[in-house]
């Protein structure tokens, strides 16, 4: 039995921030108070400083199987723990991507020996990625796959496309969407403007977000498929979730934190730890998205962790590999938001707690009696320099080295049990 | 007299560095012009011409410029090296710094790639072209040739016509003759024009003899090869129609406006053959020549910190 004194409650659900106290029993919480609550197992103080629940990352890149080199499942979950992540939801677009349950076995079994957080595996919708032929989707499921995508490689053919959904549409399953036009997409570094004119980078227009997602919608229309676009970055994408919206197809939606807290300005000087996927937006898209994560538009907000090793991005910045680490760097980013009142703190947590577990069929995300004790202190203001070196990442590749950021986590609480306490 | 360590674009050189760079090069037109061109500035320096990208002529001009003021100059073809053996650039970068050179000449066909290499090493690094981003000394040699011809580098109306979106010449060449205060004309179709181009300090048309009305100096781009087969623009006769440089279209500019293309060209696609060698007219001999005085321009200059700084160190 412990508790946790003395804390700001963020409810992601009321939207609200208590004073107040909680029990945890047999990993769930089991009361919660606006008084200290008195006990003789463990007390910790959590000095007046905000708890909420942990963090449920959707679409982490762990690397394993095929690329050990960049991140394993134990630096993940070291990382993850660090940075307020109780959950993180893996991608399935490793090598060999993860498109069978034996696969999916293996993510399993690496996860309960080296994580100290909950692992939920994304499964391929297609086999290999190639977009030709599915996969069992009923297996995968009973083996434990939380969700389905190709990641950043969409089906092309619309008439596999639409078969693959109908069947997926039966089965329950919750479809994870790309959304950019592979085509239009295809070889671009930048987004094009003047910014990426002036850089000389193969660029491409925002409009292949639009496309994609509206393609989808128009597949999808009917399908009765739980579906989730993966990352909207544009002003031009939110349309399209308001199209969405009138035409009364539930769909749902998320963005990075790059594209929450970076423009297109940021890759300054060809540094390719700014390139990603989608690429890094205008000024007026990323405002666009931020006030979309504000009003609720946009439902979650996601690290989209991506490492990469030295090796991939000390390239050219054309030739270099997509992708930032963003684990232990989520919450401070996020944090931003709140500090430029862009966005409300419990509306922030929301978007990274309460609505990915909603999206995703988990207990997590939320402060109420029964739910799983997944908890984290922090400290919203605490201000620090971001510095690679220290990221417990096996890859350091963060668009926010040498940045001034603000927040820190304090303690991790995972299913009851304190997986991390900053030393002070 | 530069400020810069390297020559990686015209974009970080003020009015007066790029005024200082013509004046010494004017110097080596004259030099180039006598039966001894020999000058011994570079005597005891290496020069390492590094092009990852084809190039005859102006791996030639680097080559000359470098020998004539007597550095010891080597040519790298890196196609045939160590990038087919997996090598990767900045591996390539260190090894070569490791053999002391002074001066390395890169051409990559990654934008920015030059940038990346110049932080990895010791000497003076010069841009000979990256992608789509920068080809500096294309540029200087151009503001050379229309200098001499126009005698001044401002209020002039430069149209440079062609294929925008892959040119690192016609980047260079907007920002060179931006700063020197000219107005640019960009001629092209659509396809062949990058996004927000108009917000970098050009006027775009996509009708040449809109374009080039009262120009006073018309700069044809080349058309590769690849981007002739439907893709870009519907054929090689559709885009000599419209935006060949014939004496019909070349009516609208002043009677007295140069010709210039930084070479090689496609004599038909882009440009008439005979125009192209109108003496009257085309300049385009002279941007060779000029080329050569330009390099030497700047292997001077960047020479010139280098011995200073070991000096002062």
């Amino acid at each position: 039995m412990t508790v946790l004194n003395n804390a700001r409650i963020i409810d992601p659900d009321a939207l609200t921030i208590t004073q107040g106290a909680l029990r945890i029993e047999n990993g769930k919480i089991a009361e919660i108070s606006d008084k200290d609550i008195k006990t003789k197992g463990e007390a910790i103080d959590c000095a007046g400083k905000f708890l909420s629940p942990g963090i449920v990352d959707l679409g982490v890149k762990v690397s394993e199987p095929g690329e050990r080199q960049k991140e394993s499942f134990a630096t993940a979950g070291a990382a993850a723990a660090a940075g307020g992540v109780t959950t993180i939801i893996t991608r399935p677009d490793t090598i060999p991507a993860i498109d069978a349950p034996e696969t999916l076995e293996f993510i399993h079994r690496r996860a309960r020996e080296d994580a100290p957080i909950h692992i939920h595996p994304i499964a391929a919708l297609t086999k290999g990625r190639e977009g030709r032929e599915m996969v069992e989707i009923g297996f995968l499921m009973d083996a434990g796959a939380i969700a389905f995508s190709d990641a950043d490689r969409p089906i092309h053919n619309p008439k596999l496309f639409q078969r693959v959904i109908n069947y997926a549409a039966a089965m329950g399953a919750l479809v994870i969407a790309h959304t950019q036009d592979p085509d239009l997409s295809d070889g671009a570094a930048a987004t094009s403007g003047a910014y990426a004119t002036k850089l000389g980078l193969p660029s491409v227009s925002p409009v292949a977000e639009r496309l994609q997602m509206e393609r989808d919608l128009s597949l999808i229309e009917g399908a009765g498929i739980r579906y989730h676009y993966d990352q909207v970055s544009t002003r031009a994408g939110i349309d399209v979730l308001r199209a969405a919206k009138a035409r009364g197809i539930p769909v749902t939606s998320g963005v990075s934190i790059h594209h929450l807290t970076l423009n297109e300005f940021d890759i300054g000087d060809y540094r390719t730890f700014f390139k990603v996927k989608p690429p890094l937006r205008s000024e007026e898209d990323r405002l666009a998205v931020v006030q979309a994560v504000a009003d609720g538009e946009i439902d979650i907000i996601c690290s989209m962790h991506t490492p990469q090793d030295e090796e991939s991005k000390r390239l050219p910045f054309e030739l270099a590999a997509s992708g930032a680490v963003g684990l232990e760097t989520l919450l401070p980013a996020a944090l931003q938001l709140y500090h430029a009142d862009h966005v409300p703190l419990p509306v922030l947590i929301r978007a990274m707690t309460l609505n990915p577990a909603r999206i995703l069929g988990l207990e997590a995300g939320r402060i109420e009696i029964g739910a799983p004790a997944d908890l984290i202190v922090f400290d919203a203001d605490s201000p620090f320099i971001m510095d690679r070196a220290t990221l417990r990442s096996k890859s350091a590749n963060t668009p926010y080295d040498m940045r001034r950021m603000q927040g820190k986590v304090l303690r991790t609480i995972v299913s009851g049990e304190t997986k991390y306490v900053r030393d002070v | 007299m530069l400020k810069q360590r390297h020559l990686l674009g015209i974009e970080p050189l003020t009015k007066e560095e790029i005024v200082a760079i013509l004046d010494v090069a004017d110097g080596y037109v004259d030099q180039n012009r006598r039966i001894d061109k020999h000058a011994n500035v570079l005597s005891g320096l290496t020069q390492i011409n590094m092009f990852f990208e084809n190039s005859t002529r102006t791996q030639a001009s680097f080559e000359l410029a470098g020998k004539r003021l007597g550095a010891d100059v080597m040519n790298m073809a890196m196609q045939a090296s160590s990038i087919t053996k997996g090598e990767t650039l900045i591996d390539t970068a260190l090894t070569l710094n490791a053999m002391n050179p002074d001066l390395l000449v890169v051409r990559h066909n990654a934008s920015g790639a030059v940038n990346l290499l110049a932080d990895k090493v010791k000497c003076a690094v010069i841009n000979a072209g990256d992608g789509r981003h920068e080809h500096p000394t294309q540029a200087l040699l151009d503001a050379l040739t229309i200098r001499r011809a126009k005698k001044r580098l401002h209020r002039l109306t430069v149209a440079i016509c062609g294929d925008i979106a892959h040119s690192r010449v016609a980047r260079s060449n907007m920002l060179l003759l931006g700063r020197m205060e000219n107005r640019v004309r960009l001629i092209g179709p659509r396809t062949l024009m990058p996004a927000g181009i108009d917000q970098l300090g050009a006027e775009v048309f996509e009708d040449m003899e809109e374009g080039l009305k009262d120009a006073d100096v018309v700069m044809m781009l080349r058309l590769q090869k690849e981007r002739m087969d439907g893709g870009f623009i519907p054929s090689e006769r559709e885009y000599y129609h419209r935006f060949g440089l014939d004496r019909h279209k070349l009516k609208h500019a002043k009677d007295d406006a140069i010709i210039m293309h930084p070479g090689p060209m496609n004599r038909g696609v882009e440009i008439d053959g005979l125009l192209a060698d109108d003496i009257n007219r085309s300049v385009i001999q002279e941007q060779v020549e000029m080329g050569v005085a330009i390099r030497m321009a700047v292997l001077q200059l960047l020479a010139q910190n280098r011995t200073r700084n070991a000096g002062a160190a």
